[in-house]
């Protein structure tokens, strides 16, 4: 286990991430794209932590990205409830509003 | 070569579940294998030695798999796990963007000089990080507390399913001809 490798196997989760949320449509399967996406900031931070400066602090910062993932599900499930109620549907096609 | 070997299960367990999630044809599975591929993640933290951050990680994930599976049987108004679906759009552009994001961090992971470790490890990591956000990096903490704190008011305002404007319309003032709030309520009564 290498700095390299696990900084690949983010870098991998972050890519399948950006793909679920530019191709889904649902919105809740949107969100689980952010979710893998945040999954592999995290074990970055945790990678380059651990392998080029584990000194206490920087742990923080991963608490930092947990919060941020925790803020996202919850507004995202919000969001998804208020599209579902006005538009009696959970597509992000269907919330197309300010598409310019 | 146990952590070898145990670092290359999970890299397969989390790399191939983030996969699964948009291939397999149910949402229930997506589910499923989303929290997999959380666990490995988290393990892989585990073997980081960031056990506090690693144990949180796979606790939270677990338990936002469970809800988000309730949100999905809630807003499809189906059987998620009975009804194959492909609910997709750009699909190719995204896939080219995407394996394109992926060639670009991988070789700045290849090709940037890393420099070397610097510092070493406190004895106990879970203390020090207690230590940590209970001291020198309080403000970190103290910054956080109030953005959960307005997400769920934030949350609440956005689901909750009769605001303000959907009981007085545009007029907020509203009142009757006594003088009183008269809101749009299919049942009279409350605080006005």
């Amino acid at each position: 286990m290498t700095l390299h490798l696990v900084l690949l196997v983010a870098a991998a989760l972050f890519a399948v991430g950006l793909y679920g949320a530019l191709s889904q449509q649902v919105v809740v399967m949107v969100m689980m794209g952010i979710e893998l996406m945040i999954n592999g900031v995290l074990l970055a931070g945790g990678a380059l932590w651990w392998f080029l400066s584990p000194t206490p602090d920087g742990q923080t910062v991963l608490l930092v990205v947990l919060a941020a993932m925790t803020v996202e599900m919850a507004m995202g499930f919000a969001v998804a409830t208020v599209v579902h109620r006005s538009r009696k549907s959970d597509m992000t096609d269907s919330a197309t509003d300010l598409h310019g | 070569m146990i952590t070898a070997i145990l670092f290359w299960v999970l890299t397969a367990l989390a790399v191939a579940g983030g996969i699964a999630v948009f291939v397999v044809n149910s949402m229930a599975r997506a589910t499923y294998a989303l929290a997999v591929s959380f666990v490995a993640v988290g393990a892989m933290i585990v073997m980081l030695h960031l056990d506090y951050i690693g144990v949180i990680t796979i606790l939270m994930m677990l338990m936002e798999m469970a809800v988000m599976a309730v949100f999905m049987v809630m807003f499809m108004g189906m059987n998620p796990a009975l009804m194959p679906m492909d609910m997709t759009h750009n699909k190719r552009r995204s896939v080219i963007l995407a394996v394109l994001v992926f060639v670009v961090l991988a070789a700045a992971i290849v090709f940037i000089p890393w420099p070397n470790r610097t510092g070493s490890p406190a004895d106990d990591l879970t203390k020090s990080l207690g230590d940590a956000i209970m001291g020198s990096k309080m403000l970190v903490m103290l910054t956080i507390s109030p953005v959960l704190f307005a997400t769920i008011i934030a949350a609440l305002v956005l689901a909750n399913p009769k605001g303000r404007y959907d009981r007085y319309g545009d007029a907020l003032d509203r009142r009757d001809v006594d003088g009183h709030p008269d809101p749009d309520d299919p049942i009279p009564g409350g605080l006005g």
